[in-house]
């Protein structure tokens, strides 16, 4: 029999329905994400394809402790935001594909995904190219008088590209309301942090900008949502940018090209990693709080199982682009020339 | 029409723009204390206030990014650049997130914003200043790119520019700040994109440019004309999106054509503007379509040096008497 409420553990209050909610929602990405690298696999999916499985209980974590109108903005390992956020995963799938009923109508691909509707502003492929947008997102939100938050999240590899600092620097001077997420997957590629950040807490960076900064666990989805919401309600009150870093880990090669992780870590590392797999982690607590059983866990398992399989079926059904959609939302109003 | 300086058609359109529309703000170094290391923002941040005329750090990467997160917002930001030279360092913000977001995410955002600034050389402002730029930015599909020659384009140029709902790249040659001409003001004259200006009517060869080239044809036709040949000096003034059908009427009527154009000759602008007269012109051509072009040089600092390297009117003259 389950208990009305679950005792906080390490952190977190959440309702019995809350925490199957956030374990429905990280096992959704997960399986998503296998069906994903299942699409490349089978060359339905080109171009780079970066999953995000092992940084689930950061987007569901943190996205869980937003506002529905606070903008958020990422990089190009996106799925899982996009997911979060609402957008249909059939949609995301088609994208992934390139198909005609993609989130970005086949333009954008895995790497650029964007959803207006669920202020989603993407999906960046060049690495903290899109930190300066995201200030500028709090920028529009102070002009205008707003009190939404921006969630600028990146990866490590981001921490040592100019514009991020830049960024900093003006989002700080002129108080703008955004926080700077990065999600240290501890990999810039293949390159691990140590050997490309002379100060390896990467948060640090934050100090020379006045601005408020720490390292969060990003593994146990509780704790991600008691810092959440702890520094999101500061950032809403104060209005001032903060910066987190979030420790995670990435269970997957870079991209689906990255085959030779070896290369780089060993397998050791990574069985070491799973042992913390945020799944894995929130599963254990439900069982131990009983507010799950296996048969019930088994269950939702299956259950998702056959939404995502589902998701990959209907998206590899859509038809790829007509040719004239080739020229489509160049400009908002004149088309580009035609032909070769 | 009063007579105004190209500078003060600027700063005219940017008022009358900032004072219809509340989401209209400008961005860049030195804009509003410094008052604008050309002016064109002189005072702008007394009648606006600094919320309206945002000074920023020297950091062109970030805040054309700024600017472009504020425009995902609903806003209307107006970046100076304090030459168009500067630019280049945030040519990745320009090219890979400004221009292509409207396309990736497949119609969903649009980019409001104006990007304007001196672009070109000036009074020896040498290597690093002198920049003309408008011919890479009109190479990226996304972008629309804009040169006027007269306080009047200007006027009605900038704020089209700022009306649009697309990027636009708006150079100011910055020889021209100075000069003068009527303009409408105080209205909402507006000049559309995509229509060039025919300057002077000619019968005997077409002289196609743009910003301040414009004026160097239209002195050399002036010369031409003694010697007896009629020039037709057209003046494309927006470079993306090009009209290239005034350009081809113009050289069906006179079979002859020659490109002006400050920026580096090879690679540049006006190659684009031959390629295409050729493509579509062929049979209407009874001489090949030249170009004038700045020298492939970085521009050097001594006078004498720069004055070389920037094409003018004798140069035209000599270059459409080769074609007789």
């Amino acid at each position: 029999m389950k208990k009305e409420a679950v005792e906080p553990t390490e952190a977190g209050t959440e309702s019995p329905a809350e925490l199957v909610r956030l374990f429905r929602e990280m096992l959704r990405i997960r399986v998503f994400e296998d069906q994903s690298i299942k699409a490349f696999r089978a060359g339905l999916a080109g171009g780079y394809l970066h999953v995000y499985s092992g940084q689930e209980a950061v987007a569901v974590g943190w996205l869980s402790c937003i506002r529905n109108d606070d903008p958020v903005i990422t990089a190009y390992r996106d799925h899982g935001h996009a997911l979060y956020l609402g957008c249909d995963p059939v949609a995301v799938m088609a994208e992934i594909m390139g198909r005609t009923g993609g989130l970005s109508r086949g333009k954008g691909g895995s790497m650029h995904l964007y959803s207006a509707a669920h202020r989603f502003y993407g999906g960046w492929g060049i690495v903290g190219g899109h930190t300066g947008i995201g200030v500028g997102l709090a920028f529009g939100t102070k002009y205008k008088g707003g009190d939404q938050v921006t969630h600028l999240f990146m990866g490590d590899g981001a921490v040592n590209a100019g514009i991020l600092y830049e960024a900093m620097n003006m989002a700080s001077l002129w108080d703008l309301p955004v926080v700077f997420i990065v999600e240290n997957n501890q990999y810039a590629m293949g390159t691990r942090v140590e050997y490309h950040s002379a100060d390896p807490e990467l948060h640090n960076r934050a100090a020379g900008f006045r601005m408020e900064h720490e390292r969060i666990d990003g593994m146990d989805v509780l704790r991600v949502r008691r810092d959440a919401k702890r520094i999101i309600e500061h950032v809403r009150k104060t209005q001032r940018p903060y910066f987190v870093e979030i420790m995670s880990y990435r269970f997957e090669g870079h991209g689906a090209a990255d085959v030779e992780q070896t290369l780089y870590r060993s397998p050791e590392e990574i069985e070491q990693a799973k042992k913390r797999d945020p799944i894995l982690l929130l599963e254990k607590h439900m069982l131990e709080h009983d507010v799950i059983n296996k048969d019930e866990l088994e269950k939702i398992r299956k259950e998702i199982q056959e939404e995502m399989e589902e998701v990959y079926k209907k998206a590899a059904a859509l038809p790829h682009p007509e040719p004239e959609e080739v020229y489509r939302d160049v400009y908002t109003d004149i088309e580009p020339e035609k032909g070769h | 029409m009063a007579e105004i300086t190209y500078r003060e058609a600027l700063r005219q359109a940017l008022i009358e723009e900032m004072e219809r529309d509340e989401n209209v703000f400008l961005i860049g170094e030195d804009i509003g204390r410094y008052q604008g290391s050309f002016r064109v923002t002189q005072n702008l941040i007394k009648q606006f206030g600094s919320k309206r005329v945002v000074d920023t750090p020297i950091s062109e990467p970030g805040f054309v990014g700024i600017a472009m997160g504020a425009a995902l917002q609903g806003l209307r930001p107006v970046v100076e650049m304090m030459t168009m030279s500067f630019s280049i360092l945030a040519f990745d913000q320009i090219i890979n997130h400004v221009a292509k977001i409207h396309y990736m995410s497949g119609g969903q955002f649009k980019v409001p914003m104006v990007i304007r600034g001196p672009g070109g050389s000036a009074h020896q402002l040498s290597a690093q200043h002198s920049h003309s730029v408008e011919g890479w930015y009109a190479h990226v599909p996304g972008l629309k790119v804009v040169a006027p020659s007269t306080p009047e384009d200007a006027y009605g140029m900038l704020k089209t520019a700022i009306r649009d709902d697309n990027p636009v790249i708006f150079t100011e040659n910055p020889n021209l700040y100075g000069l003068k001409g009527e303009a409408p003001t105080g209205d909402d004259f507006t000049i559309p994109f995509g229509k060039a200006a025919i300057r002077r009517f000619g019968e005997d060869v077409s002289l196609i440019a743009y910003s301040r080239m414009a004026h160097v044809c239209a002195e050399a036709a002036a010369e031409l004309e003694k010697e007896g040949i009629s020039a037709e000096v057209i003046d494309v003034r927006s470079l993306m999106p090009l009209d290239s059908e005034t350009l081809f009427e113009s050289v069906k009527k006179t079979h002859r054509a020659v490109v002006v154009y400050e920026d580096w000759k090879f690679g540049g602008f006006g190659a684009e503007i031959a390629a295409k007269i050729q493509e579509s012109c062929f049979d209407d051509l009874d001489a090949p379509v030249l170009r004038v072009g700045g020298l492939n040089v970085p521009m050097p600092y001594s006078r004498k040096l720069e004055l070389l390297c920037v094409p003018n009117n004798n140069d035209v003259v000599e270059k459409v008497k080769s074609l007789f």
